[in-house]
């Protein structure tokens, strides 16, 4: 099967520019996701994951270089990109059906239409029954579901998630990494994934992208798709694969 | 290992909120100088048990000794580490560790040297005068964990201080930990929610039921240290500590 590439960063850079001086976030990476993949990308605190996320989802403006989708360049917004924060963006205000239907809302669609569409996102992450329920009567797992179901409600070809477990405590996380692949093998998608947990890095990932402290660069590339899943823990590969990332991964501790 | 003498004794624990029963006769003991993870569910009531140790609030029935005396903040030494990193902000490095001891009036030779120790330790030579807003996150909780050790702490309960670490990171801050519990000998309760991280760094394991909480089984920890992640006596461990408490 030919492998397409969905998207492709070329020669990426971002420099910040200060009053005084300026600080090179991202120095020159190159990456290229493929069609329908789950890429992790993978670096210690504070490297400017987030950064590149935010450029490639158009919130950020590079200072080098391209992103292509589908061989065509593009900047700014793009609506065929879904982003999940690390910070569970939903409104407080607003229902868990209001919130997933905010993106059809503001595409113009009518409130059957978006409430259907609502509802079979619900169904998809698993909160059917919590429907009329405010974010503050739902657990950290739960509300992340609902930052789920609501990049998913916009039918987008590109979900970047920013370290969406982030908050969660070690079990939930399991049970969150469970269920954003049982998502993800049901509606397939090309996923981005950012974190800086290795265990989270090798259980989830088709391909794992390593960088650097910053200035972020590209440090190794590992491919996982011989690793079948589910994928066990405390399996031998597992453990290996896991401790050469980690041997590779800068420690940053300052 | 010959170290019998009980430190902690905690009979019959029980906490309930109104209607809901959180904690139901837990009895357990605590060895002088030991390190004991204490692991369970998510939302099994893990907090509220700490709390109840260090006296932050009363319990509905039974109670926690302390060298056979009710526990209490103004007889025992009682530390608490929390998740979020708590060091003070407007003190530097050396002084956050000696507050405790100056506060406890401590003499000036004493104190030099508890906090020598602690910052040799805990690699902290170098910022001795920083202030923790000028370090990382991990950086911080080292500071709070020295500053908890340096006061010789009858009793140290730790809330999951390396809850959102990167293994990489939480492996450095694991090692760290034992030595300085080595160094110190003080007895150790040590909360957390990632099971490897509770058989790499405990003699013992109380694994804990859902809610209303009580202990499930006790699990002796001989491994050799440092321990090895991928050996099979550990994941052995694991494994089988994952099995009793899985819900996901």
């Amino acid at each position: 099967m030919e492998i397409r590439n969905k998207l492709e960063l070329r020669n990426i850079s971002k420099i910040f520019l200060t009053r005084k001086s300026y600080s090179v976030a991202i120095q020159q990476v190159d990456l290229e996701v493929r069609e329908n993949e789950f890429l992790v990308l993978l670096g210690p605190g504070q490297c400017g994951k987030t950064v590149l996320l935010n450029i490639v989802a158009g919130l950020l403006e590079q200072t080098t270089g391209e992103i292509c989708i589908d061989g065509a360049p593009y900047s700014g917004l793009n609506n065929q990109i879904g982003f999940i924060f690390q910070s569970i963006g939903i409104m407080p205000w607003l229902t868990v059906r209001d919130n997933v239907a905010i993106g059809p809302k503001f595409a113009g669609k009518n409130k059957k239409e978006r409430y259907e569409i609502a509802q079979k996102n619900i169904d998809l992450v698993r909160l059917t029954g919590f429907e009329k329920h405010f974010p503050r009567q739902l657990s950290g797992g739960m509300k992340q579901r609902v930052g789920i179901a609501r990049a998913y409600a916009n039918n987008p070809e590109i979900l970047l998630m920013d370290e969406p477990f982030g908050q969660l405590d070690a079990q939930t996380r399991y049970a969150m990494q469970d269920e954003i692949l049982r998502i993800w093998n049901e509606n397939k998608r090309t996923v981005i994934f950012v974190t800086n947990n290795i265990e989270e890095a090798v259980y989830l990932g088709d391909r794992i992208v390593l960088f650097s402290s910053r200035p972020m660069q590209v440090k190794g590339v590992y491919d996982l798709t011989s690793l079948e899943r589910p994928r066990d823990y405390t399996d031998e590969d597992f453990l290996e694969i896991r401790q050469k990332i980690s041997d590779n991964m800068d420690l940053v501790l300052e | 290992m010959n170290k019998s003498k009980i430190k902690v004794q905690v009979n019959d624990l029980c906490k309930s909120f109104g209607d809901l029963r959180v904690l139901q006769d837990c009895n357990f003991t605590v060895e002088d100088g030991e390190f004991l993870c204490v692991v369970g569910p998510t939302g099994c009531g893990k907090t509220t048990f700490l709390n109840l140790l260090c006296n932050l609030i009363e319990p509905t029935s039974g109670e926690v000794l302390i060298d056979g005396e009710r526990a209490s903040p103004q007889k025992h030494n009682l530390s608490f580490i929390f998740q979020e990193p708590s060091a003070f902000p407007w003190l530097t490095v050396e002084q956050n560790i000696e507050y405790g001891l100056k506060a406890k009036n401590h003499d000036k030779i004493y104190i030099k040297s508890q906090v020598n120790k602690v910052i040799e330790i805990m690699g902290l030579q170098e910022y001795r005068h920083s202030f923790p807003g000028e370090m990382s996150t991990s950086a911080e909780q080292k500071i709070v964990i020295g500053r908890a050790f340096a006061m010789n702490p009858d009793l140290l309960l730790m809330d999951e201080p390396y809850g959102q670490m990167d293994i990489k990171t939480r492996f450095y801050l694991e090692d760290e930990v034992v030595r300085i519990w080595k160094e110190f000998k003080r007895t150790v309760i040590f909360i957390t929610h990632n099971i490897e991280e509770a058989v790499y760094l405990a003699e013992r394991v109380l694994v804990l039921t859902d809610k209303p909480a009580h202990i499930k089984e006790e699990i002796l920890i001989n491994l050799p240290r440092p321990r090895d992640v991928t050996a099979p006596e550990f994941i052995g461990i694991r494994n089988h500590i994952t099995e009793l408490i899985k819900w996901w």
